[in-house]
């Protein structure tokens, strides 16, 4: 077998927005390159039943809530018909145009795309099965891009057609009269506000006494307070302890909550994912992983062993796609020579929940946990002319500050839009800027960006739009 | 709690763990060995800061663990007074870290006050300082040749060091300056702030490279690359341990004070007889009655009457530090290399009591068990390969000592006296000393003397 066995200078397993960044870097930077995925083309969770299509559902939730809002400018629609087939039909060309179009790009770059399930024989060779056949593949180096799955929830989950994990859900198999989204975090906030907007009566619940639990609570408060009035109803500090199939749904049983027991249609699970570091044969190699499953690397995402990295879900927290693709490309820089780490000062994390919730660099609950002293800049959205005339008024742009150097540490952001306005942030706090730096840069009137100019203006007690002099 | 490796000694930047004594979920009480750690020259039983849970072990046995890198995170559960007290040092902390940030935006506008001839002459005193830094710096990175080559490599990991505060400098200016090896936390900014710029990375690389080549020029550290061995036939490259990587740094640099060895002979016939017959009664008391532990005593009353040899000098001062104490080192062969661990207060003890610690020290030394404090503080050194052999020997300087006696084996001789040559037991010695502040006479009388105390013992007791 190893005579027939082909070999290549790079093998990027898994072909998610870590591992197909990383591959075009690294053949753009002049290696040969083998990227190994079990779907058709790149794209992964992000862009086959992740991010993207979930962004899809979200904006069509956004259209519904903004018509049906419309009523309070005079402008009044009747409730929209669906057509579940057509918005199916829609969302799945979204993510058919995005992944051919790596697919276009994969080929361009003479990236060699081979589907199918690796797993490491030994520390320099591949077996990738497919469908068809089983073949082996020699590398020099090898990233691990494997990502991750939904977690389930021990001993109590079960197949059964009315139990959904993030990836069902996705499917919209129809609009169900009444959902359960269990678990407060980001995945089953976006997914309930989908649901909620096509009609679906929803409830959440939440074993903490928070949703979105350790995203500041000036931001989530916002938040909790639209959701509270889309969904049907929000159970804090409430457990799901049975669950048991029935005709018509699940029954559900809870502890600690409102309400003791009720039957749903249908349930969605969302209480995290999972690593994918087994059954990729790292037990044949020194690759080592810690005790929650994610592979263990270095500055420069380099496991135990010196040829293979890991990146993106499966090398640890946060799970995120444009966190993933950073890696990715510093992994691939390293492998073609290069002597770089990945040393970001602010990865932004964005809730595409409405309003949306965004925030990068240090937030305010890091601040109190590490007892660093902070300073905080806040600008509330009520303001913003540019909310107003939005009418969505629900938002404040928080600095944090570094009291001595008065250095941007991080920024918070709720509000509709925030998820486009952070980046400004995340270049404010990696080019160390201070906070004079965002006060002075002139932003365009009216938007949404010039709170975070004007919460600028308010550490130093000189916002134009709001009256709050400097103490002391 | 986060425990991070603490500061092990001087001049210690990291070390290798040896043994890791606790597992995850073990309780461990305030100050028990948690990790044993084996730095330049020993193995050293890192104590848990507080008492708690162990929460995760964040390093591996063998692994090259730096001052302040992360070893393991304890749950302190709800030992509250403890975590007050860890509050309150880190209090102390922040507040000494305040009050430093001060002194310093002090210290800024304080030059911009000052007239520009002040400045020019302060910015020449931080160009001094900073190259001191420099050489310090530069020494490591001489042996990878040119800077900017030694980025180019896959294979050189970067270890990222946990950074104390952000240097404030855009990502791609951050990125330039791992590219070419330079740590950017190093780099002065010229911006507001501190800022640092491209053009300062570029001008610090500059610095670097020009301080490294008039290092160069002094000859002081020259690493002169090497062949290429294998073109005469095999060979096999292994790391420098760290015993042996601190024993080449150091006398590499113990070097440069210019060396004179100064050979003498001592009859010590009598001396032996004297030995064997008491040396029953020193192994009932534990140790063993070595001529070494009789030279020990010897030394110690001759460096009383010769106290430029029990000192130190200090160039950049240029005074001669005397010592008032007498902790004389002894170098210990072993399968790790050479130790030399310190017997203090020699001048206090009898030589009884010298032979039980020598023997001690030399056990501890082979079993790996001396402690990095009993390898400091020596103000002479003896070390004695007469067990081997050999006649006569030069030793280097252990810096900042200024002086060491080396003693080699002794043999019958012929001696002429009294009209007739008689078999004589001869051992000889040789003393190298710092000719910056011992003159040859002086060393001769020093050698004469110890020679005269092994001959006549009686001298010890009217003079030493």
């Amino acid at each position: 077998m190893y005579e027939k066995m082909k070999s290549t200078q790079l093998a990027v397993i898994g072909g998610g927005p870590g591992g197909y960044p990383a591959a075009f870097l690294a053949a753009d930077l002049g290696l040969q390159v083998t990227l190994i995925d079990p779907e058709p083309n790149p794209g992964g969770v992000c862009l086959y039943r992740g991010c993207i299509p979930s962004k899809a559902l979200l904006h069509v939730a956004k259209v519904i809530a903004e018509a049906h809002h419309a009523a309070n400018w005079g402008i009044e629609f009747p409730d929209p018909t669906i057509d579940l087939d057509r918005l199916r039909e829609w969302k799945d060309t979204v993510v058919k145009k995005l992944t051919g179009g790596l697919g276009q790009l994969s080929k361009q770059r003479k990236v060699s795309y081979v589907q199918g399930r690796a797993s490491l024989i030994n520390p320099q060779t591949l077996k990738i099965q497919n469908q068809k056949a089983e073949e082996f593949l020699r590398f020099d180096h090898a990233i691990l891009a494997t990502g991750s799955r939904p977690a389930t929830i021990p001993n109590l989950s079960f197949e059964s057609p009315h139990i959904l994990d993030s990836t069902s859900a996705l499917d919209l198999p129809d609009i169900p009269k009444t959902m359960l989204v269990i678990g407060g975090g980001y995945i089953g906030l976006e997914l309930g506000t989908v649901y909620a907007a096509l009609g679906t009566k929803l409830t959440t619940v939440e074993m903490t006494s928070s949703l979105m639990l350790g995203v500041d609570s000036d931001l989530v408060s916002i938040l909790s307070k639209r959701l509270e009035k889309v969904f049907d109803s929000v159970m804090l500090n409430t457990k799901v302890v049975g669950m048991k199939e029935e005709k018509k749904g699940i029954r559900v049983t809870f502890e600690g909550g409102s309400i003791k027991e009720q039957v749903f249609e249908k349930v969605l699970v969302s209480v995290g994912r999972k690593p994918n570091s087994n059954n990729i044969g790292l037990e044949n190699t020194k690759v080592e992983i810690d005790s929650h499953g994610f592979i263990k690397v270095d500055a420069q995402r380099r496991t135990a062993e010196q040829m293979i990295f890991a990146i993106g879900d499966v090398a640890g927290e946060p799970m995120l796609a444009h966190k993933a693709t950073h890696e990715g490309r510093v992994a691939a820089e390293v492998v073609a020579g290069h002597n770089v780490t990945f040393e970001p000062r602010a990865i932004p994390a964005v809730v595409f929940t409405d309003p949306e919730i965004a925030w990068c660099g240090l937030t305010e609950t890091q601040a109190s946990q590490e007892k660093r002293p902070v300073k905080i800049a806040r600008f509330p959205w009520g303001a913003s002319g540019r909310a107003t005339t939005l009418d969505r008024t629900d938002g404040v742009t928080k600095l944090i500050i570094d009291p001595d150097t008065e250095r941007i540490l991080g920024v918070g952001i709720v509000g509709t839009g925030a998820g486009e306005l952070i980046s400004e942030g995340v270049l404010a706090i990696e080019m160390g800027a201070f906070a004079s730096d965002l006060k002075l840069c002139i932003h365009p009137h009216p938007t949404l960006s010039e709170t975070i100019m004007e919460s600028a203006e308010a550490f130093f007690g000189q916002s134009t739009h709001i009256y709050r002099p400097k103490k002391g | 709690m986060e425990f991070r490796l603490p500061e092990l000694g001087e001049n210690i930047e990291s070390g290798d763990v040896v043994k890791i004594l606790v597992s995850v979920g073990d309780t461990v009480t305030k100050d028990q060995p948690v990790m044993e750690i084996e730095t330049e020259k020993a193995n050293i039983e890192v104590p848990s800061p507080v008492s708690g849970t162990i929460k995760e072990i964040l390093v591996k046995e063998g692994e090259k663990v730096n001052i302040g890198q992360l070893l393991l995170t304890i749950d302190e559960g709800t030992k509250e007074k403890e975590v007050e007290e860890v509050e309150a040092i880190e209090k102390e902390e922040k507040k000494k870290k305040k009050e430093e940030k001060k002194e310093t935006k002090a210290e800024i506008k304080e030059e911009e006050e000052v007239k520009k001839e002040k400045e020019e002459e302060k910015v020449k005193v931080k160009a001094k300082e900073e190259k001191e830094k420099l050489i310090d710096k530069a020494a490591p990175k001489e042996q990878q040749g040119e800077i900017v080559e030694f980025s180019r490599s896959a294979k050189t990991t970067t270890e990222s060091k946990p950074s104390r505060g952000f240097a404030p400098a855009a990502p791609s200016v951050r990125r330039l300056a791992r590219e070419i090896g330079i740590d950017i936390s190093e780099v002065p900014g010229s911006g507001p702030g501190g800022r640092i710029s491209e053009e300062d990375v570029k001008n610090y690389a500059r610095r670097l490279l020009t301080e490294t080549s008039s290092i160069r020029s002094t000859g002081q550290l020259e690493i002169s690359p090497l062949p290429d061995f294998t073109r005469w036939g095999e060979v096999d490259r292994s790391p420098m341990t760290n015993v042996r990587r601190k024993t080449a740094e150091h006398l590499s640099s113990a070097w440069t004070a210019p060396h004179v060895t100064q050979h003498d002979k001592a009859d010590i016939t009598d001396l032996e007889k004297l030995r064997k017959q008491v040396g029953k009664k020193a192994e009932a008391s534990g140790g063993k009655l070595t001529v070494t532990a009789i030279i020990l005593k010897v030394v110690a009353s001759s460096l009383k009457l010769f106290p430029q040899f029990n000192a130190s000098v200090d160039m950049a001062k240029n005074d001669i530090i005397y010592k008032k104490y007498c902790h004389i080192g002894v170098a210990v062969d072993t399968d790790r290399g050479l130790l030399v661990p310190v017997i203090r207060d020699v001048n206090k003890k009898n030589i009884f009591e010298l032979s039980v610690e020598l023997t001690q020290m030399s056990e501890k030394a082979r079993n790996k068990k001396l402690t990095l404090e009993e390898m400091q503080g020596g103000t002479f050194t003896i070390t004695n390969l007469g067990g081997i052999g050999g006649t006569y020997f030069t030793p280097i300087l252990n810096s900042p000592e200024v002086a060491i006696l080396g003693i080699s084996r002794a043999s019958i001789e012929p001696i002429f006296t009294n009209g007739q040559f008689q078999p004589r037991l001869m051992m000889p010695l040789s003393l190298s000393y710092d000719h910056r502040v011992i003159d040859g006479a002086d060393a001769i009388r020093f050698l004469r003397w110890i020679v005269e105390a092994l001959e006549q013992p009686f001298k010890l007791l009217l003079e030493g």
